[in-house]
């Protein structure tokens, strides 16, 4: 008997989702993209199956269009996220996230004697690899790499 | 440059760096001038290094500029609690310039973002002292004729020397055969490796200077700490490997020239001291002119 077919988390009508989010991460990329403050109506599931991820995450924003620059924040996080942009129930578009060649806050810097780690100081990095993330620190000049990122 | 500060080497350009140099010739040929009248310049020197101020200093008071600051945390309003931030805020609303010396990587960069005024970096932590790399390249150019097509063996702590990278890097700007002579434990890190690379510049690397100097037109000596090495034993077997004596300069070209950033321990025995080849204490010198330069090109005087 065929299973019914039945969507995990509910369709929006008009709105963004965002797919592909590394369960682990899904509170992070909320964080990033600030929809904790948002006042739109949002659902989300994770710990969904996921052949790529394992498991996967998926939020859907309702009534609410990123722009790429903003979407681009959560790369560190999350990515191989895809994004749908929905009108009236249908995908009108699909994104992927980019890794930015600046980074602004987000991510902390490894150096313990970083200006960054002890003043009031947001964090500012050039993406130096954008395969396996590399950031350079624009104040003490030195590398944080994937392994040792943590985002703020 | 408009207000422009100068934090790193690579904040100026090659066209830059070859002006300053040009100007810091004058200065040497005409080393008072009153240039800086009626300007205040802040030195702050959070962590204490005599050198570099008393370099400073000389430079701003050959030019006839007045000095405000302090030459220690201790004597300033850090021992209240004051940030960073703060300090450079009231300060640069007191001077015309400010040159920052500080423990923490990264807070000239950071005090340069918010004084409204030039900022030198007089070295912060390990990472950048742009001043010490300028007055090298002054010395490399005043002994060489040149900073093009040259041989540059670097010898002692290439891991934690940030003026060995600094100088790297600026080197690289040019054609240059980099020859690197360091302990195991102390061999220059692979990024900047991986730099020259990138560039297609060739570099060597050796455990010992026996027998390979003769092709240098520079050699630039620095200090092998003992606190760098996390077995003493260690640095009992290669502290003397590293030690650079007259009778190794023999064969060497007659034009070459042996430069330090100073202080010396015993990295450099003293019977070189009076051999032609020795530069250390004029390249010494030579940091005044360089930043009379670096002072007035920040200030758009000359």
């Amino acid at each position: 008997m065929k299973e019914p077919k039945q969507l995990s988390v509910s369709a929006i009508q008009n709105g963004t989702v965002i797919d592909h989010i590394p369960a682990k991460n899904l509170f992070k990329v909320i964080h990033i993209l600030g929809l904790d403050k948002f006042d739109h109506q949002i659902t989300f599931g994770t710990n969904l199956e996921s052949k790529k991820l394992g498991k996967k995450a998926i939020i859907k924003i309702a009534d609410k269009y990123f722009e790429n620059a903003d979407i681009n924040r959560i790369a560190l996080v999350a990515p191989d996220a895809k994004l749908n942009i929905i009108k009236d129930y249908e995908v009108v578009e699909k994104k992927v996230v980019e890794v930015p060649d600046y980074i602004t806050g987000i991510a902390k810097c490894m150096n313990p004697k970083c200006i960054t780690n002890f003043e009031q100081v947001k964090t500012r990095f050039r993406v130096v690899s954008k395969k396996n993330v590399t950031l350079k620190c624009l104040y003490c000049e030195k590398i944080t790499d994937q392994e040792n990122m943590h985002i703020i | 440059m408009n207000n422009r500060s100068l934090v790193s080497i690579d904040d100026f350009s090659t066209e830059e760096i070859i002006s300053t140099l040009d100007l810091a010739e004058q200065f040497e040929k005409e080393p008072v001038q009153k240039l800086l009248e009626g300007k205040v310049i802040a030195t702050l020197f959070f962590e204490p290094s005599t050198r570099t101020r008393l370099s400073f200093e000389s430079a701003i008071n050959k030019l006839g500029g007045k000095i405000v600051g302090f030459s220690d945390a201790s004597s300033s309003s850090v021992t209240k609690g004051e940030s960073l931030h703060d300090t450079i805020r009231m300060v640069s609303s007191y001077s015309d310039l400010i040159v920052i010396r500080h423990p923490i990587e990264g807070s000239a960069r950071y005090a340069s973002e918010i004084a409204s005024v030039p900022v030198i970096n007089a070295g912060d932590g390990a990472n950048q002292h742009p001043t010490q790399t300028m007055l090298d390249l002054y010395s490399i150019r005043k002994t060489q004729g040149t900073l093009d097509n040259l041989n540059i063996f670097m010898v002692g702590d290439l891991k934690y020397g940030r003026t060995v990278h600094s100088l790297m890097m600026a080197m690289s700007r040019w054609n240059t055969v980099f020859n690197f002579i360091a302990p195991e434990e102390l061999k220059m890190p692979d990024e900047f490796k991986l730099y020259l690379d990138n560039l297609g510049l060739k570099y060597y690397e050796h455990s010992d200077f026996n027998n390979i100097i003769s092709k240098a037109d520079i050699i630039y000596m620095t200090r092998v700490q003992k606190e760098r090495f996390s077995d003493p034993i260690d640095y009992e077997k290669v502290k003397n490997i590293y030690v650079l004596r007259n009778s190794m300069l023999e064969d060497t070209k007659p034009t070459m020239r042996i430069l330090h950033p100073l202080p010396r321990v015993n990295e450099i025995s003293p019977d070189v001291d009076s051999n032609p080849k020795a530069y250390y204490f004029e390249q010494a010198l030579n940091g005044v002119f360089t930043r009379q330069a670096i002072i007035c090109k920040l200030l758009n005087i000359k």
